[in-house]
């Protein structure tokens, strides 16, 4: 609560102007060639009876920022969910539609879901460190896809610990419990956990939002460090947070039939001047 | 990529074989209630095949060596022993965890609810041993002979107490703390809360724990044999002794052979049919409670 | 409108004093009826307990002498049942919770028959087992036909308290370790399992604790010998068939049996207050709390 208002008042256009980093407008994406690397096809998320997101037909191009913008219940964290896969977990969930990851069909049911999620990490709203020592969080994973030796484990702590800013906190208490960490060195935590495996896509449900502001400005300015090295896709209540991280914006809206996609774009683009009059509504805070 | 992906077996592969495992054991757990039913019918069968199933009823009396297997008096002794027993504890144990929620000073709320937790611990064989020696002679000094089917009601009484009291607990726990806030808004005095508002919102979960205790002491053995004093009639008065079905397994499982020990599985049968259809309706209660 | 007021008034001035009395006399009426029986068995068992009770044999059919073949024995038979029942209970309820869909048919149809056998008494369970595991499976009154008996007795509570402990841990960190590409298999073992640990083990204890306190399912199953055993195919007595058949079937024997029922409740309070204690304390604070 005190986030949202905190990150509003600290947004002047002007400042936002200032701070993403950007190609040439309307020229293609900014920061990166613009190769997509996943391509949604006419996706449908339905829970049982209940529609949760129709028709999505979405690029998201590769080494690029791309937020989910809208309001509650507009099928963003289902989209979300569809392209690790972790749909499956959810009884009565049906995906219809084509997502290719790298040419490759990741709605095939012979598919290997696992190889999978590794291939495309995820980050949870509330930080999900397991109950088990720093080291163990990021070792046990690695160990359970077969990288045994020491010298390798203890290489890929540091190496992704440094990335995500949290080495210097907690390199002498790496074998004290991840749940003794505050929120947002959890949610570093997690998002380490995940680079660990060598994604090239990292899924983003709403990282900050259950982080105090300052722990919410620090995993921020993480996630803007890994533009160009992942592709990240982030879901954000936060208007202000899109703009100052995201190369693209996807912005969707709830109609009766469950959530669909309005708008996609250059994020300057989505933000500045909207081609559709519901996300001109909703970024202006009319809506929504 | 840092590793072979396909070095190790498919996660996937390894849940589904884990799976397979977990499911022979869950079959087997579930078979264990198949084998029961399918034994005690097979003990059954010689004596169910060859009188049928009315002339338990029927019969005068038990006397398995002569071919009479009149099971009443012992059922009417368990329902007897059983009906009291509940009618008591349903009392008290309500009483018990109204006194716990509304009643007790927070200083003897805690101690009370430990020891109906620790008088729910304690084996039927101490309540039988207890009721043997302190009980009876106590009703003997009174009304002879003492090992009697108010010494077996008494005794089945303080066992299902602490099923009926900690339900009960639970079930007062779970009444919204608004409806208590409303009626107090309303000026409702204490005992018009309790009687009015609290009670019918427990209502269902106070029944399942009374059909709980209900199957508790139909199916108690041990505390009403060594109390009730075995002797195998239809009761007329408190202090008749009785046999309950329970005790007659127990009592005759020993020596029994061929047509009596088939007995004797017979009215473990009807023991278990009495007690299952409580346990479902039990079930049906806390389920709905649930709900709501 | 007032004057129903009035009438209110009126019934609550009786009422109110009426309730309160009934309320308090019940609770005194029970916490009597505990203080009593709890008293006499100290008064009566208290003086024979002694390091020579808990570790000699009886003598002249219990009357005098100690309980030590029949401790071993109660282990024994406890032990069988925790060995048969923990691995057939753990997995089921892993199978119920982490495997299988809320609603599936097999679920179902599992837990629907765990009920029904939580419901048999336990007397039955004594038919079955003679029936089955004596009789049928050759294995006369033993050890282990007393064992297995109460592992069939047990297995309810313990599926029923894993079940509910393997759905306490939060769903975080299922989702989490599925989008790692980890196994279900490994979320278990290294997660899910150990998280749940300090309920596995209220359960665990639980269940001992209720097949320590049964004496109808193992009278004809693992017997009466109360010699020291030298196999789980030998008779053996537990200590709650002891106190029975001290109390029953001995003239005499009631100060024996006393002690052992002070033997059999301490045992009791220590293995269902750290149940207790398990499920409360810990529980709460590894996973609630963070």
């Amino acid at each position: 609560m005190t986030q949202t208002l905190d990150r509003h008042s600290g947004c002047s256009p002007s400042i936002d102007a200032g701070t993403y980093t950007v190609g040439p407008l309307q020229s293609g994406p900014p920061c990166c060639v613009p190769e997509p690397l996943i391509r949604v096809t006419n996706l449908s998320v339905s829970y049982g009876d209940h529609p949760a997101l129709k028709d999505v037909t979405l690029d998201i191009y590769k080494g690029c920022i791309t937020a989910l913008i809208g309001p509650s219940g507009c099928g963003k964290t289902s989209f979300l969910s569809a392209l690790n896969r972790l749909t499956d977990m959810i009884p009565g969930c049906r995906v219809e539609g084509g997502i290719r990851i790298g040419g490759q069909d990741i709605l095939a049911p012979r598919l290997d879901v696992s190889a999978l999620r590794r291939e495309v990490g995820m980050i949870f709203q509330k930080p999900n460190p397991f109950p088990l020592p720093i080291r163990r969080n990021i070792e046990m994973p690695l160990r359970e896809h077969g990288m045994k030796k020491r010298a390798d484990l203890d290489e890929t702590l540091e190496r992704v610990l440094t990335d995500v800013g949290l080495w210097a906190e907690v390199k002498d208490r790496l074998d004290k419990p991840a749940l003794a960490l505050s929120g947002g060195q959890q949610q570093r935590l997690c998002i380490a956990r995940a680079l660990a495996l060598a994604p090239s896509v990292l899924l983003m449900d709403e990282p900050c939002s259950a982080l105090d502001p300052i722990a919410s400005g620090i995993v921020e300015d993480m996630i803007a460090q890994l533009r160009g090295r992942y592709t990240v896709v982030i879901v954000t209540h936060n208007l202000a947070q899109a703009k100052r991280i995201a190369n693209y914006a996807a912005f969707f809206w709830l109609r009766e039939r469950g959530g669909t996609l309005v708008e996609f774009g250059h994020c300057r683009q989505i933000f500045e001047a909207p081609a559709h009059d519901l996300t001109a509504a909703y970024v202006s805070g009319m809506r929504g | 990529m840092i590793w072979s992906k396909h070095s190790i077996s498919s996660p996937s592969r390894t849940d589904a074989r884990l799976a397979g495992w977990l499911s022979i054991a869950a079959g087997l757990a579930a078979a264990v209630l198949v084998l029961i039913v399918l034994f005690l019918l097979h003990e059954s069968w010689p004596v169910l095949n060859r009188i049928g199933w009315l002339r338990f009823l029927t019969d005068a009396a038990w006397h398995p060596s002569e071919g009479l297997f009149g099971l009443a008096p012992m059922l009417w002794a368990t329902l007897a022993s059983s009906t009291g027993a509940l009618v008591l504890a349903g009392g008290l144990g309500v009483a018990s965890a109204l006194f716990c929620r509304f009643y007790a000073p927070p200083s003897a709320a805690r101690p009370y609810r430990r020891m109906v937790t620790l008088l729910a611990g304690i084996p039927s064989v101490v309540f039988g041993l207890w009721g043997l020696t302190v009980l009876v002679p106590l009703i003997a000094r009174w009304q002879p002979p003492g090992a009697s089917l108010l010494a077996g009601i008494l005794i089945l009484t303080l066992m299902i107490l602490p099923t009926v009291a900690l339900t009960a607990d639970a079930a007062l726990a779970a009444v919204p703390k608004a409806y208590l806030h409303g009626a107090a808004a309303l000026g409702m005095s204490r005992s018009g809360t309790i009687l009015r508002v609290v009670l019918p919102a427990a209502r269902s979960g106070i029944i399942a724990g009374l059909l709980l205790a209900a199957g508790r002491a139909l199916g108690e053995t041990m505390a009403v044999l060594m109390v009730a004093g075995n002797v195998v009639q239809t009761p007329h008065s408190l202090f008749d002794p009785v046999r309950t079905l329970t005790a007659n397994i127990a009592l005759e499982m020993d020596y029994a052979t061929g047509e009596h020990r088939a007995g004797l599985f017979v009215s473990g049968l009807v023991l278990s049919g009495m007690i299952i259809l409580l346990a479902v309706a039990a079930l049906r209660f806390g389920g709905a409670r649930s709900h709501v | 409108m007032f004057e129903a007021g009035r009438f209110a008034m009126v019934r609550g001035r009786v009422l109110e004093p009426l309730m309160t009395l009934a309320v308090w006399g019940s609770a005194l009426l029970v916490a009597g009826a505990f203080l009593w029986l709890v008293g006499d068995l100290l008064w009566h068992g208290a003086e024979r307990l002694s390091w020579a009770f808990l570790s000699s044999s009886p003598l002249n059919a219990g009357r005098t002498g100690g309980i030590g073949p029949i401790l071993v024995s109660t282990l024994l038979i406890l032990g069988v049942a925790v060995a048969a029942a923990v691995p057939l209970g753990l997995a089921t309820a892993v199978l119920l919770t982490e495997f299988l869909r809320p609603r599936s048919r097999f679920g179902r149809l599992v837990g629907l028959s765990l009920d029904v056998l939580a419901g048999v008494p336990s007397i039955v369970f004594g038919l079955f087992g003679n029936a089955f595991f004596s009789v049928f499976l050759g294995l006369g009154f033993s050890i282990l036909s007393g064992g297995l008996t109460l592992a069939c007795m047990v297995l309810p509570i313990l599926i029923r308290t894993a079940e509910a402990s393997l759905r306490a841990v939060p769903d975080d960190w299922r989702l989490g370790s599925a989008a790692l590409g980890l196994s279900r298999t490994a979320a278990l073992r290294h997660i899910l399992l150990p998280a749940a640990s300090s309920g596995l083990v209220a359960g665990l204890l639980l269940g001992v604790g209720r097949a320590m306190a049964e004496t109808a399912a193992l009278i004809f199953t693992s017997g009466y010998v109360d010699r020291m055993p030298s196999s789980l195919f030998d008779s053996g007595r537990a200590l709650s068939v002891h106190i029975y058949d001290l109390s029953m079937n001995v003239a005499g024997g009631d100060g024996n049996a006393y002690a052992s029922a002070l033997v059999l409740i301490g045992l009791l309070i220590l293995i269902n207050g750290t149940a207790l204690y398990l499920a409360e304390h810990w529980l709460n604070r590894r996973i609630i709390a963070p």
